[in-house]
């Protein structure tokens, strides 16, 4: 009788189900996975290090760059933790501008990963819906900041602008005219609030969409439910956060638990699964979605009626404004030192963690008084995730494990940094 | 002591723990230094006992504290010299593989830092591990109370050559196959050592030593003069003392 023995298999790192350059080398018996061993590090940047030899400001659009589909939750947790060490308390205005605009980009990552899963696990339409509504939020982060991803919006001490009076309208081109264009710009008529208003009440109708297409699809459920089922007590022992603890019924949530921003003054609830699989884990991130979209309709209607001033009005971490810099020599002084040396953060160190749509993305700022981090360590909630890749998959079967990436939401660009 | 949570976390650690940790709190995060030997012993505790239960490991990385506090441009003489443009000192970026600073041996240069997260208490707790030999810097493992911190253990690893005394699967992490030395000491050089092309005569891809120039447009400037006293009154909010 032939002897039969495991292979090794080399998974990525150009696979599309790799969700970017994961190479993960799989031993093999027959169809089931023995054994898991990512090997990652292809899209290491050393963002840590550059942050070290760049002034603090310079380095928020690396931040961007880390976990590149929830961009400005990762600015929050960098700022915050230069916030903390000057002691700067933000103006209420920028607080719920930066609560807004994290619920968004919990939305945008969250029809990411809802599309580029399903993908994976075999239905391709959902891409295409959840992509429609993306786009129209990507917009939302143009018309704030100029960029569709990577916005370097949010600044110490607040944001860089308040918010557009006039929303970005379509023009018309050989692709975009006449009933189509007019109903593209129907929502844009007014300003970025009154976009998001359209926005929010639309979008529970969109979420519908999907869930019909999912929910209760037997396929989507063959393979989901009861794949990757991670008990409370192993999530917690491997450092898992976000919805990879919320899907096995632990009800932690850093809006609700450490509020920062203005988590404590919304009002919305932390949907919690049961059993710790894939499924679970689904509809968890389904809810949060609709969560979120509640939380910005809730800040919209409070930033309509409560206008300020959106950052500190302490030159010596935010830019004066741009007129007086053409009269007055001191607010010149002031922009030029800021743009050339930066400041300098009093000497100590924080750790800074928000709820990023992945989970707990933290930032460890050591500072020693200079205008230039000591050491900047962020901490990603993929990178701990993935860790436990070999205890989730083995003894699953090959096509699971692309379950298992997906429901990790993993993002290279914070894994490797 | 105010009576916040994190005072009293202090409070619990100190009473438990005596003179093993030195415990401080600033804005309200407790930091405990914790000697390498303690650590295991320590860490144990923390997880398995009631008034700590920190059973979640948020973090672990590493942290070389090689010129630290050092700048590059005098800020306090100067009004008595006149500025100089010249730049002093070889901090970070400013020295290719060849010319890096040679650290004279100094203790405590490398520390692990822990970060733990206690969801029963709703506590975070920081240990700092300083590593007694600069040369092999080596701190216990602790791999086996969290499983979770295998691959924050490895990166440390990776980047700056702690090594993990117990860990089962020390190997590097993020840089490339066979790469060499840890990038994120400070004596590594910015611009790295190795740059890779691909090579049509070889029809492969090849690595060279590295052919950019090192360079850094803003230099490293600590001021405790009047900059951040000015800064401090004309702030409308409050600055909080370090």
């Amino acid at each position: 009788m032939q002897e039969i023995r495991n292979y090794t298999m080399n998974f990525g790192p150009q696979h599309p189900a790799a969700h970017g350059v994961l190479r993960l080398v799989l031993e093999m018996d027959g169809e089931t996975v023995v054994r898991a061993d990512p090997h990652i590090g292809l899209l290491h940047r050393g963002t840590e290090k550059l942050a070290e030899s760049k002034p603090f400001n310079q380095s928020i659009g690396y931040m961007d760059r880390l976990d590149y589909v929830s961009m400005m939750c990762n600015e929050h947790a960098y700022v915050r933790a230069i916030e903390n060490l000057m002691g700067i308390e933000v103006p209420e205005r920028a607080q719920y501008i930066r609560t807004m605009f994290d619920e968004i980009t919990r939305i945008l990552n969250h029809l990411m990963w809802i599309g580029s899963n399903a993908l994976d696990l075999g239905a391709m339409a959902v891409f295409l819906y959840a992509f429609r509504e993306r786009e129209e939020l990507m917009d939302v982060y143009e018309a704030v900041s100029g960029a569709r991803m990577h916005a370097t919006y949010y600044r110490p001490g607040g944001v860089y602008r308040d918010l557009p009076a006039q929303m970005s309208q379509y023009r018309e081109s050989p692709w975009h005219k006449g009933k189509d264009l007019k109903r593209l710009n129907s929502w844009r008529e007014g300003s970025m609030l009154d976009f998001l208003d359209a926005f929010t009440a639309d979008f529970p109708k969109r979420v519908d969409e999907y869930e019909e297409l999912l929910t209760n699809n037997r396929i989507w459920k063959q393979r989901t439910v009861g794949i990757g089922v991670i008990s409370p007590e192993k999530a917690q022992a491997w450092g898992m956060t976000g919805v990879m603890l919320r899907g096995s019924g632990i009800e932690w949530d850093l809006r609700k638990k450490q509020p920062y921003a203005k988590y404590a003054e919304v009002d919305f609830d932390i949907p919690v699964g049961v059993g710790g699989d894939c499924y679970d884990r689904y509809l968890v991130r389904v809810e949060e979605m609709r969560q979120s979209n509640r939380i910005i309709a809730q800040c919209v209607k409070w930033l309509r009626a409560n206008p300020g001033p959106v950052i500190v009005q302490n030159f010596k971490v935010a830019p004066p404004h741009r007129e007086d810099m053409k009269q007055d020599m001191e607010a010149l002084i002031h922009h030029f030192k800021l743009f050339t040396e930066g400041y300098g953060v009093p000497a100590g160190e924080t750790y800074a963690a928000v709820e990023a749509p992945k989970g707990e993305f933290g930032c460890y700022l050591v500072s020693d008084g200079a205008n230039k981090p000591f050491r900047v360590h962020l901490r990603a909630p993929g990178f701990a995730h993935l860790s436990s890749m070999d205890v989730t998959v083995s003894g699953h079967m090959l096509a699971d494990v692309v379950a298992m990436i997906g429901t990790y939401d993993l993002v290279f660009g914070e894994v490797d940094r | 002591m105010t009576d916040t949570p994190s005072n009293s976390l202090a409070e619990r650690l100190s009473a438990r723990f005596g003179d093993t940790l030195s415990i401080s709190v600033v804005r309200n995060e407790v930091t405990a230094e914790v000697p390498a030997a303690d650590l295991l012993a320590v860490a144990t505790a923390l997880r398995d006992e009631a008034p700590f239960s920190f059973r979640l490991p948020i973090d672990v990385c590493g942290i070389d504290y090689m010129g630290y506090g050092q700048t590059e441009w005098d800020t306090e003489t100067v009004s008595g010299t006149g500025f100089s443009r010249g730049v002093e000192g070889e901090a970070m970026g400013r020295f290719n593989w060849a010319d890096r600073p040679r650290a004279d041996s100094q203790p405590r240069r490398f520390a692990a830092v822990i970060h733990l997260l206690s969801l029963e208490h709703n506590h975070r707790l920081r240990l700092r591990v300083f590593c007694e030999d600069d040369t092999l810097p080596m701190v216990p493992s602790l791999t086996g109370i969290w499983p979770g911190v295998n691959w924050f253990e490895r990166e440390a690893f990776d980047l700056y050559g702690i090594v993990f005394d117990g860990h089962p699967d020390l190997r590097r992490i993020l840089t490339d196959y066979g790469f060499v030395g840890h990038p994120f000491r400070k004596d590594f050089p910015l611009i790295g050592n190795v740059e890779v092309r691909y090579d049509p005569e070889q029809k492969r891809v090849v690595y060279e030593p590295v052919s950019i120039e090192p360079r850094v447009l803003v230099p490293r400037v600590i001021r405790d003069d009047a900059d951040l006293v000015q800064a401090k009154a004309e702030s409308a909010d409050k600055w909080r003392e370090n």
